[in-house]
């Protein structure tokens, strides 16, 4: 917990406050890296909006049963007093010792959601049910954990630029068995989206081959060498859907085309002179999404960077990478 | 696992139906209370309910739903002409309850129904606090939890047993908290606000009128009326007489008490050993408290009537334990004020002339007072009278028509016309009311006076003795007074509940379960502000104040959570064998064992990939294990009977070099 060991005796209120803040459960960690083990310092349990109703429900209870002399509803009143008061435990026990660890993250277009996955892993006897996940945005997803069992978690978060999206802070949190009182654990796990640029709508034309045949984009971008189908991925152009087969109900796909494939394709930032930075990455986004779907072997030109010309799924995630953090320090 | 994106879902059909039971089992015991009408919109709304659940229709909108509720509460106050309190009070929750969960979308509107649903179950105590209630009502309270526990759960999936089995340790785990509340809790006496007047009412018991019949109608109940201690031995039955309302007015059918006058002092003389005893009065909105012909003493907060009855100050509402002393060997004073004899020989003007003639023929053949008393008790001894708890209807002169026609009737007939032929003859004649003998339960040593032991004898004025005692019931049944009513009654008269004296082992299961509920009574219904004050002062040995009985509770209260909260905590802790990595580091060690150590920059695939080409034999096994393992700690969600399989395996796993 890295919390000091000595106290200097000068020290003034509001620093011990500040000292007192830092080690409860509001503390900001920062981000965390591998899995984190929620003990008891870092549970927070406060009670719900329905946990002060029942409160309410319990002193009218009493009262009425002082009115009445009614020695069972004293009975029952300090039972469901009881009652209450056990949630607490049970609410924040099961939270207690829960071990979360991030899953993975697969990278999305901005203006998509990026689903931040965590795993959680309960090694105790005891289950763990209804434990939810949320930020701050309101979102929320739960799961059960069985006893010495793990589960995963995930809630999207809306990307909005393109670069590395920051999970930023998730609470773990649980208003289990009785929905009285809600205990939670903040989490800043060191995880990151990569956010690819918005690709440009509308109608896009690739840029000309170079080298080669200077076969162009307009001149069919071998269009008419339509050579097999393969699924939709997301990107792909709408103009390449086999609508034919979408309409036999075979599912989206993609026409791929050999004719391209003979050409090699160079996306350069140079060739989109006068725009501007993000419609630029915007285009060449498009360009690379368009070229994959096309088969063709392409290569991309940035400033300061260059990705050698290649093919295939792989040489597309590069590619869309290098577009994602072009101007961002890694 | 994902469960849903929101908690805020739709109440499912699952939860509903729990959620509906629960609800059924609260309202159930106010059935019979609440007009049928509030029942029936109960029951169609409550199914309406799950009929839109069934068919995934949407509710109805505010406006129809405001207009039910304006109707229903119309409905209500024209039932019972207001709002609040007992009655009216449980018929509008009742139907809140159900009204609401109408308008109840989501899981979490319907916590709101289950608060209601609780408040619901405590107003079932307004009716009775019996052992048999607070058992049902326990059982109440388990599936509303459980309901609770449901709607908590996104999807609401749980299993019920898993609900049930949650509940209840749950409501064990608050068990003592609950001991410790009601046990130091201040008690503070109520009420807090008026009580509505129908807070008390629908109880049986004694009044301050007799008419033929009202006390015989008392005779079909087996309800305890009080239950006694007495410091010594039980007195006689002969001697029981609880003395209560003293009627001293008679309109030619009605006897009534008129207003009490309090008397200062004692106002006679006992003689012998007095009888100490403590009586625990079931409450019954009246102001009598019972106690043997005569009382010498007078409870904190009673007082005393000129005619020995003793009066609460205010009526018994809640059970009322009083220590009594009595004489049941006494002389009253020898001098009767000419007011109270005029009132104790007036007659109606009226009625009855046969009785009035025989009264007068008696005066004319005797010398004194006690030989036409006598002569009285002889006409019930020898003429065919006969004692009875459905005596027939009497007409216009019911004191010819039950001495002359009928002959048949209980003992308010017998009081009745024998005070009347006192006052026709001359001699000064009260009926006094209350109740004779009870019943000894060997379990608990104390003698159990039921409504069925209501009874009436007349006190008559005699020169130089002063006002004496006079039973002519005895005459006619003298088992009456001397073995209790169900010997006394012809058998075809003998009431369920009364059966049992006929039956020795029902006997002694109805006393058995009296004791039960005479311990109920004492400990936990009678436990009050006085109660409790006294209990703890015994407990520490010196008075218990207020203060500390607070600082008391607040510390049992700490301790009490400190330790659940330890144990809980000492629960939560990991288990040392059901880790999926414990597992796999049991498989690493015998690995190990075999010569082959697990590097720790080694990934379980890579790991296997190297066993399988140092020992072809186990590759297999090695692949199995590491590709469950790999799944189980990475992926989506591990199943228990996985985690048990990827055990087996590591088990079944060679640990020797062979």
């Amino acid at each position: 917990m890295g919390a000091p060991a000595a106290l200097p005796l000068s020290m003034n209120p509001r620093s011990l406050l500040n000292l007192l803040i830092r080690n409860s459960a509001f503390r900001r960690r920062g981000p965390e890296t591998g899995p984190v083990t929620l003990h008891r310092k870092r549970i927070f349990i406060v009670p719900t909006r329905h946990g002060l109703l029942f409160g309410l429900v319990l002193l009218l209870m009493l009262a009425s049963s002082i009115n009445y002399g009614l020695s069972l509803g004293f009975a029952m009143t300090f039972l469901l007093t009881g009652l209450g008061l056990v949630s607490i435990l049970h609410t924040h026990r099961n939270l207690s010792g829960l071990t979360v660890r991030p899953g993975r993250t697969d990278p999305v277009f901005a203006g998509q959601r990026a689903r931040f996955s965590v795993h959680l892993e309960n090694r105790g006897r005891l289950d763990r049910l209804a434990i939810g996940l949320a930020r701050a945005d309101g979102e929320e997803a739960f799961c059960d954990v069985p006893a010495g069992c793990g589960a995963g978690l995930a809630v999207g978060v809306p990307a909005g630029r393109r670069g590395l999206l920051k999970a930023g802070r998730f609470s773990l949190f649980t208003r289990f068995p009785l929905g009285l009182f809600r205990a939670w654990s903040n989490l800043e796990l060191d995880m990151s989206c990569l956010v690819y640029p918005r690709p440009e709508a509308g109608r896009v034309a690739l840029p000309g081959l170079r080298a080669g045949q200077g076969q162009g984009a307009e001149h069919g971008a071998g269009s008419e060498d339509f050579s097999a189908l393969r699924p939709y991925r997301h990107g792909d152009s709408p103009r390449h859907i086999a609508w034919k087969a979408l309409a036999r109900e075979h599912g989206v796909l993609t026409k791929q085309f050999s004719g391209a494939a003979r050409g090699e394709l160079w996306l350069d930032w140079d060739s989109l002179a006068g725009m501007e930075t993000e419609r630029r990455l915007s285009r060449l986004c498009r360009w690379v999404l368009e070229a994959h779907a096309a088969g063709a072997s392409f290569g991309l030109r940035l400033p300061g960077r260059v990705v050698p010309p290649g093919h295939g799924e792989v040489q597309r995630r590069r590619c869309l990478e290098a577009l994602a953090l072009y101007g961002i320090g890694k | 696992m994902d469960h849903g994106s929101s908690q805020d879902q739709l109440l499912s059909r699952h939860n509903l139906g729990w959620l509906l039971a629960s609800l059924v089992m609260a309202v159930a015991p106010h059935v019979p209370r609440l007009p049928p009408w509030v029942s029936v919109l109960f029951a169609a709304i409550a199914l309406w309910r799950l009929d839109i659940a069934r068919r995934r229709r949407p509710l109805p909108g505010k406006g129809p739903l405001l207009l039910l509720t304006a109707l229903t509460a119309g409905g209500i106050y024209m039932s019972y002409g207001t709002l609040f309190g007992r009655n009216a009070g449980v018929a509008m929750l009742t139907a809140m309850l159900v009204l609401k969960l109408m308008e109840a979308r989501t899981l979490r509107d319907c916590m709101v129904v289950v608060f209601i649903a609780y408040f619901l179950v405590i107003t079932n105590f307004l009716f009775s606090q019996s052992v048999p209630t607070a058992l049902y009502l326990l059982a109440v309270v388990l599936a509303i939890t459980a309901a609770l526990i449901g709607l908590n759960h996104p999807r609401g999936a749980l299993r019920w047993a898993v609900r049930l089995r949650l509940a209840a340790a749950l409501l064990l785990q608050a068990v003592p908290a609950m001991v410790l509340l009601f046990v130091l809790f201040p008690r503070v006496p109520g009420p807090l606000w008026g009580l509505p007047r129908d807070a008390f009412g629908g109880r049986s018991g004694l009044s301050d009128t007799m008419s033929p019949g009202s006390i015989s109608r008392l005779g079909l109940s087996d309800e305890v009326a009080f239950r006694v201690k007495f410091a010594g031995d039980v007195p006689r039955p002969s001697e029981l007489y609880w003395r209560g309302p003293v009627l001293w007015d008679f309109n030619g059918r009605t006897w009534s008490a008129g207003k009490p006058v309090v008397a200062e002092g004692l106002g006679f003389t006992g003689f012998g050993a007095p009888l100490r005893y403590v009586v625990t009065l079931e409450p019954d909105d009246q102001r009598w408290l019972f106690a043997i012909d005569l009382p010498a003493s007078t409870p904190p907060g009673a007082s005393v009537t000129a005619d020995y009855q003793l009066l609460a100050a205010q009526p018994v509402r809640q059970r009322l334990r009083y220590d009594v002393t009595s004489y049941p060997a006494y002389r009253t004073p020898l001098r009767l004020s000419a007011s109270d004899r005029a009132r104790a020989l007036r007659l109606p003007r009226q009625g009855n002339p046969r009785a009035l003639q025989l009264a007068a023929r008696w005066r004319a053949q005797s010398r004194s007072d006690e030989e036409i008393v006598s002569k009285a008790l002889a006409m019930f001894h020898d003429a065919p009278f006969f004692y009875t708890l459905n005596p027939p209807l009497l007409g216009a002169n019911p004191v010819d028509g039950f001495l002359f026609g009928s002959r048949s009737g209980f003992c308010e007939h017998y009081a009745g016309s024998f005070a009347f032929l006192m006052r026709a003859a001359g001699i000064p004649a009260r009926v006094v009311t209350g109740y004779q003998g009870g019943e000894i339960n060997p379990l608990g040593g104390y003698l159990i006076v039921r409504q069925a032991d209501a009874h009436a004898w007349v006190e008559v004025w005699l020169k130089g003795r002063g006002w004496v005692r006079v039973d002519p019931t005895a005459a006619v049944a003298p088992q009456r007074v001397e073995s209790g009513i169900a010997t006394a009654l012809p058998a075809s008269d003998i009431i369920p509940g009364l059966l049992s004296e006929r039956t020795p082992w029902l006997r002694e299961l109805r006393m058995s379960w009296d004791a039960v509920n005479n311990g109920w009574n004492q400990w936990i219904l009678g436990y009050n502000q006085q109660r409790q004050l006294v209990l703890l002062s015994r407990l520490w040995q010196r008075p218990a104040s207020w203060q500390e009985l607070g600082l008391t509770l607040a510390a049992a209260m700490g301790a009490l959570l400190l330790g659940l909260g330890g144990l809980t905590l000492w629960r939560t802790r990991v288990g040392r064998e059901t880790g999926i990595s414990a597992i796999y580091g049991k498989f690493c060690t015998k690995t190990a064992r075999l010569g082959m150590k697990r590097r720790p920059s080694e990934g379980p695939a890579d790991f296997a990939r190297r066993i399988a080409r140092r020992r072809p034999d186990l590759a297999e096994q090695a692949a199995l294990i590491s590709g469950l393992y790999i799944r189980l700690r990475y992926g989506q969600g591990a199943k228990k009977e996985e985690v048990q399989r990827l055990r087996q395996m590591v088990r079944g796993f060679p640990g020797r070099r062979v």
